[in-house]
């Protein structure tokens, strides 16, 4: 069977939900080999091959000359990588970093990326969803490896019979294209709650909640839900940028969606019509959300999301 | 210092856009200037009201006849110059060879101090490009800069990604790619429209970039869509009137999913 390779961006014991996820996406496509721009303890290769990696490929010295070249770095380790393996495609997280690095490597091999997967199959055909959700499209490269980036939450990691036993091979990587210097590096602080693009439920809220964000915190806490916001709620600052759903934000896919206080504009409703279910609670009758809602309350969301969060307290 | 802006003709995202069943191609009536280009365009007149005078920006467009409206809105807001390529061989051209093209324009329009482009064109919403323009050009690029900040010889920007946020440095020539949070693009005035009249478009086609129909469109690209199917519209459920009580049917119904 041929080789793939899975790029991970982190890699800690435990692995997380996303890693697991963009393992068994290359293993669509071959005997996964993971690589990722840092050195890895014994522990990690271990996990790595419980979840079916037979192979880790890590740069050699670390990755002090990726400060001084913000993703070429990767860029020229994948490539190698590739060359080595001759793997029939790379699998990466659909993150910002992720697609950055999937471009580089397609322009640098003259090779087909494909971002924003949702599906991946044994035959290299990509499913994705296109035109904020209006549209499914299934495409494939044309020759050489698939570079593709795969979105959370859309295919399911299954543990292997038989843990492998991977080889650890760390490679020099030399002659990177010039990149941009990293001067600072401000690692988020954790809320506690799930990641918005991976979370199977999300709580959003908009100019309805009048810059004050607690009832939409509540209910998400009672449900162990991710917290989103509209783009009005960012732009009035009562929200920070990255948990903006929308054409310019995040798109996500969840079991359920719950928008408080968001008129439904068609930039917002890019970013989540193909959550599977949807509940808008709005004070106008009038807003469009209700328009692909499964079930709307025309209410107060400071009135209705306390009562339901108490409910959902009550029941668990 | 020279500034090139890329701008992109899109279909407007305010209304339904559909793809041609036989195709799988976007069908492109009624379009506009990408409102993500604008950051783009908008990045690129402050870094030059910002340096020496004779500053310019350079408009550039790659697309079909029409496209060259997305060139006199960027002049309209204050672009020195435009440059169109259009060539029906380009048509159906993925992100490689997209970036193929633009690189190659790119080289053609003479030297220059930075590329300025959106985050994401609002159509295919890749975010390739510009990264496939790095790699091409063999540039730094600084990309999706919520912040750009201008020293003498060096572009600083914050970039917002998933688990941390980066302040990033690069020398000049480089790449760069804004978001929607980097600025407040301006509106075209009134004599930003009459001077724009005076301005003049270069019309390039892919000859004079000395590339061949082979190296773009679909004989140039590396990935195919085979199949595209739309999406059922959704249709709205049950909507009740809050009578104090809608917080326990909210519950009842999450609870009813089978979610948690």
């Amino acid at each position: 069977m041929a080789f793939s390779l899975v790029y991970l961006e982190a890699v800690e014991v435990p692995l997380s939900a996303t890693a697991l996820e963009l393992i068994a996406g290359a293993a669509r496509l071959g005997d996964p080999v993971a690589v990722t721009n840092h050195a890895v303890t014994p522990d990690v290769v271990a996990a790595l091959g419980a979840a079916g990696v037979s192979g880790v490929v890590v740069p050699e010295g670390g990755n002090e000359a990726a400060q001084q070249n913000f993703l070429s770095f990767e860029t020229e380790l994948l490539a190698i990588a590739l060359s080595e393996t001759e793997a029939s495609g790379v699998v990466l997280p659909n993150s910002v970093n992720g697609k950055e690095i999937a471009a580089r490597l397609g322009a640098k091999l003259e090779a087909g990326v494909i971002t924003d997967a949702i599906d991946i199959a044994a035959d290299g055909t990509v499913t994705k969803s296109v035109l904020a959700g209006a549209y499914t499209t299934q495409a494939h490269v044309t020759e050489g490896p698939l570079i593709v980036t795969l979105k959370g939450n859309s295919v399911e990691f299954v543990a292997p019979a038989t843990a492998e036993d991977p080889d650890l091979l760390e490679i020099p990587v030399e002659d990177v294209k010039p990149g941009a210097r990293i001067v600072e590096v401000r690692e988020k602080a954790e809320s506690g709650r799930p990641d918005l693009t991976a979370a199977r439920i999300v709580v959003s809220g908009g100019r309805g909640v009048d810059g004050d964000f607690s009832q939409v915190e509540e209910l998400a806490d009672a449900l162990g839900a991710a917290v989103a916001a509209s783009r009005a709620a960012v732009d009035a600052g009562w929200i920070g940028h990255d948990l903006q759903v929308g054409q310019t934000g995040k798109t996500v896919s969840p079991q359920l969606y719950v928008a408080a206080g968001i008129s439904g504009a068609i930039q917002h409703k890019a970013g989540m019509q193909t959550s599977k279910v949807i509940v808008a609670i709005n004070d106008d009758p009038d807003s469009p959300i209700f328009e692909i809602a499964d079930l709307g309350i025309v209410g107060d969301l400071k009135n209705v999301l306390p009562q339901a969060a108490a409910a959902l307290r009550e029941r668990s | 210092m020279r500034v090139l802006a890329l701008v992109k003709y899109v279909p407007d995202a305010q209304f339904d856009r559909h793809i041609d069943p036989a195709t799988h191609r976007m069908i492109r009536d009624e379009s506009i200037l990408s409102e993500l280009d604008e950051y783009a365009v908008e990045a690129a007149l402050q870094m030059k009201e910002s340096s020496a005078s004779g500053s310019t920006v350079v408009a550039l467009t790659v697309g079909p006849e029409q496209a060259a409206n997305a060139v006199k809105k960027a002049l309209q807001m204050g672009a020195d110059e435009g440059i169109h390529i259009t060539d029906s061989a380009i048509q159906g051209s993925d992100a490689l060879a997209t970036s193929r093209v633009l690189a190659a324009a790119i080289e053609k329009a003479g030297p220059f101090d930075a590329v300025v482009t959106g985050l994401s064109s609002t159509d295919a919403e890749t975010s390739l490009v510009p990264a496939q323009l790095a790699e091409r050009l063999g540039l730094p690029l600084l990309s999706f800069a919520t912040s750009v900040e201008l020293n003498e010889s060096t572009v600083r920007i914050t970039r917002d990604a998933d688990a941390a946020s980066y302040v990033l440095e690069a020398d000049f020539p480089l790449v760069l790619s804004v978001t929607d949070q980097a600025n407040e693009p301006r509106y075209p005035n009134f004599k930003g429209i009459m001077a724009a009249k005076r301005k003049s478009i270069e019309t390039l086609t892919l000859a004079d970039l000395g590339l061949t129909p082979e190296q773009v469109g679909a004989a140039g690209s590396k990935t195919v869509v085979v199949e595209s199917a739309e999406r059922p519209a959704r249709v709205g459920g049950n909507v009740i009137t809050d009578d104090g009580e809608a917080g326990l049917r909210l519950a009842e119904f999450i609870l009813a999913q089978k979610v948690l």
